[in-house]
């Protein structure tokens, strides 16, 4: 089969909608396009039964014992920013303290950022090398004024899965509720909320082959009930947790995506593992001096994030410029900090300048691994021959024993 | 971000990448940046002894403003004196390759890469003059041109 370019390796970033969704979802935007909240016509009643089926369609996938545990929102960052700032509202007679790791998403740090300004305290949980949060730590970390603890199922750069039975176990048994934003790792690596004692998760439909602009919060309704102040005012949708008309055809969408996910995952999964370690073993065979960051062993199995030695990651990219991956140096970042995830994990700043992400999916094909890591091996080659560090490396020179000047 | 054709041609195709000899006296080494920062220039210059630039090379680990800031500097640099190539400013690298704000501290890193390349050479030819005209008894061991 011809390669297509270019070649789209980015998928923690986010995924093309699968052709079965946008079939599913058509309807829904001129002939079935009711208000899920209009209660007296069939246009309505068709929407509603529509948006329950795919909220029994998501609590499948994650393992929820009711649907109605499930809460649609704009997407993860606002289920992240309703679950933080919703249960410390309503539990802040209860404790003020908040657990989470170094290594969550934005839209968790920024939140607990903002509980810390309106008082709260946060507990900012470091990883270790693998990017794994140790469940040892969230149990020392404890106190009676915590109120939750949140951490991610995998990270979004690193693709590394956290151990959440182990941490649900502990927080079950300290009475401390337990949110996992589970983006990434949903259909991918194991997740149950029921067996790993979850109490609140965020998921989004765009990253496994829905549509963007829709999500979902798991909240648990039972042993225990949890309980949230809801962040957005209105209408009193979804059982007051989210007010706003129900986006229906992204919801229906999210329903059909989980649902394929659900049947086509464990099958899905093994092939892209299969692709990801034949990139990987390409790779790290053809070119000396490349770091594999993150656990090989709890990665999903689409993530490979590579650190090739003295070269910078955004030229890296311009070389490659016809394969859409990613970069955690400073220079593709507004920033201009090298991935604050890597340097958790105590990858130096130089490798972190020089890490790629490569998150494969669904569509990518065998050629297009192969087209990828011919490409890459090359195009590392290329740049090192105009890195002063390469040289220098070449010339038994340790860089670390030069006095560079910050700049 | 979308990088200017002119970075894309100097990125693509750069000019004079490479090495020269950092202990031939005639050659002034300038190495600038901080692999922790994501930029490092090497920037290289061989003068003649009438102070003209005859040949610049360099090597750089950055993104691709920094590569094509480099590529572009060794260009304006061969043919110049030494004066000229001191009047060369950051300002006038952003001007040909069209860099962004977020990208200007690579034509930075490049003047840096020159002012250093410059003083180098100028270190050694005053360090030979000196050993030229202090002990003009000793005997001098003037590398072969």
């Amino acid at each position: 089969m011809a390669i297509q370019l270019p070649i789209y390796m980015d998928n923690h970033a986010t995924t093309p909608v699968d052709p079965r969704v946008i079939e599913a979802m058509l309807p829904y935007f001129n002939q079935k396009f009711g208000n899920a909240a209009s209660r007296s016509h069939v246009f309505g009643w068709t929407a509603e039964e529509s948006v329950s089926y795919a909220r029994e369609q998501i609590a499948k996938l994650i393992g929820a014992e009711s649907e109605k545990e499930i809460v649609f929102t704009s997407g993860a960052t606002e289920s992240d920013n309703v679950a933080l700032k919703g249960i410390a509202e309503f539990y802040k007679d209860k404790g003020d303290h908040i657990i989470t790791s170094v290594v969550e998403h934005k839209a968790i740090l920024d939140s607990c950022k903002r509980l810390e300004k309106e008082g709260y305290r946060v507990t900012y949980l470091g990883v270790g090398k693998d990017g794994r949060v140790d469940p040892d730590d969230v149990k020392r970390a404890i106190t009676d004024r915590t109120i939750l603890v949140s951490i991610m199922l995998a990270n979004n750069e690193v693709g590394t899965v956290n151990p959440i039975a182990e941490i649900g176990k502990i927080t079950r048994e300290r009475g401390v509720l337990f949110h996992s934003d589970a983006v990434q790792g949903v259909g991918k690596v194991p997740f149950d909320v029921q067996k790993m004692n979850v109490d609140l998760a965020s998921v989004t439909a765009h990253k496994m082959y829905g549509p963007k602009g829709v999500g979902a919060l798991y909240i648990r309704r039972s042993r225990p009930r949890v309980r949230l102040v809801a962040q957005m005012d209105g209408g009193g949708h979804e059982r007051g947790v989210r007010s706003g008309t129900l986006n229906v055809p992204g919801i229906v969408g999210f329903g059909k995506a989980a649902d394929l996910m659900l049947k086509e995952g464990p099958a899905e999964n093994a092939r892209i593992l299969g692709q990801r370690e034949h990139l990987r073993k390409r790779l790290t065979s053809s070119l000396e001096e490349v770091q594999l960051n993150g656990s090989l062993e709890h990665r999903l199995p689409g993530n490979l994030n590579l650190s090739f030695a003295f070269v910078e990651g955004e030229a890296m990219m311009m070389a490659i410029k016809d394969v859409a991956v990613s970069s955690g140096s400073a220079c593709t970042s507004a920033s201009l900090e090298p991935s604050y995830v890597l340097r958790a994990m105590g990858v130096g700043e130089e490798l972190a300048h020089s890490s790629i992400r490569f998150g494969i999916g669904r569509f990518n094909t065998d050629e297009e691994i192969d087209y990828v890591a011919d490409l890459v091996t090359a195009s590392v080659r290329k740049l090192r021959e105009m890195s002063p560090l390469y040289e220098m490396h070449k010339e038994g020179i340790d860089l670390k024993s030069i006095q560079w000047a910050a700049h | 971000m979308a990088y200017s054709n002119k970075v894309i041609d100097h990125y693509e195709n750069p000019r004079n990448v490479g090495t020269l000899d950092k202990d031939d006296p005639n050659v002034g080494t300038g190495l600038v940046g901080a692999p922790a920062c994501g930029d490092v220039m090497r920037l290289q210059i061989r003068v003649s002894d009438e102070g003209v630039i005859e040949d610049a090379k360099f090597k750089t680990f950055g993104c691709g403003s920094a590569i094509a800031s480099s590529s572009l500097a060794t260009e304006w640099l061969k043919g110049k004196t030494v004066e000229e190539a001191n009047t060369i400013r950051n300002t006038m690298i952003v001007q040909e390759l069209n860099l962004p704000p977020v990208k200007v501290h690579c034509s930075v890193l490049a003047e840096d890469a020159i002012k250093s390349a410059i003083e180098d050479f100028k270190r050694k030819r005053s360090a030979r003059h000196t050993l030229e005209t202090a002990a003009p008894a000793m005997e001098i061991v003037v590398p072969a041109k």
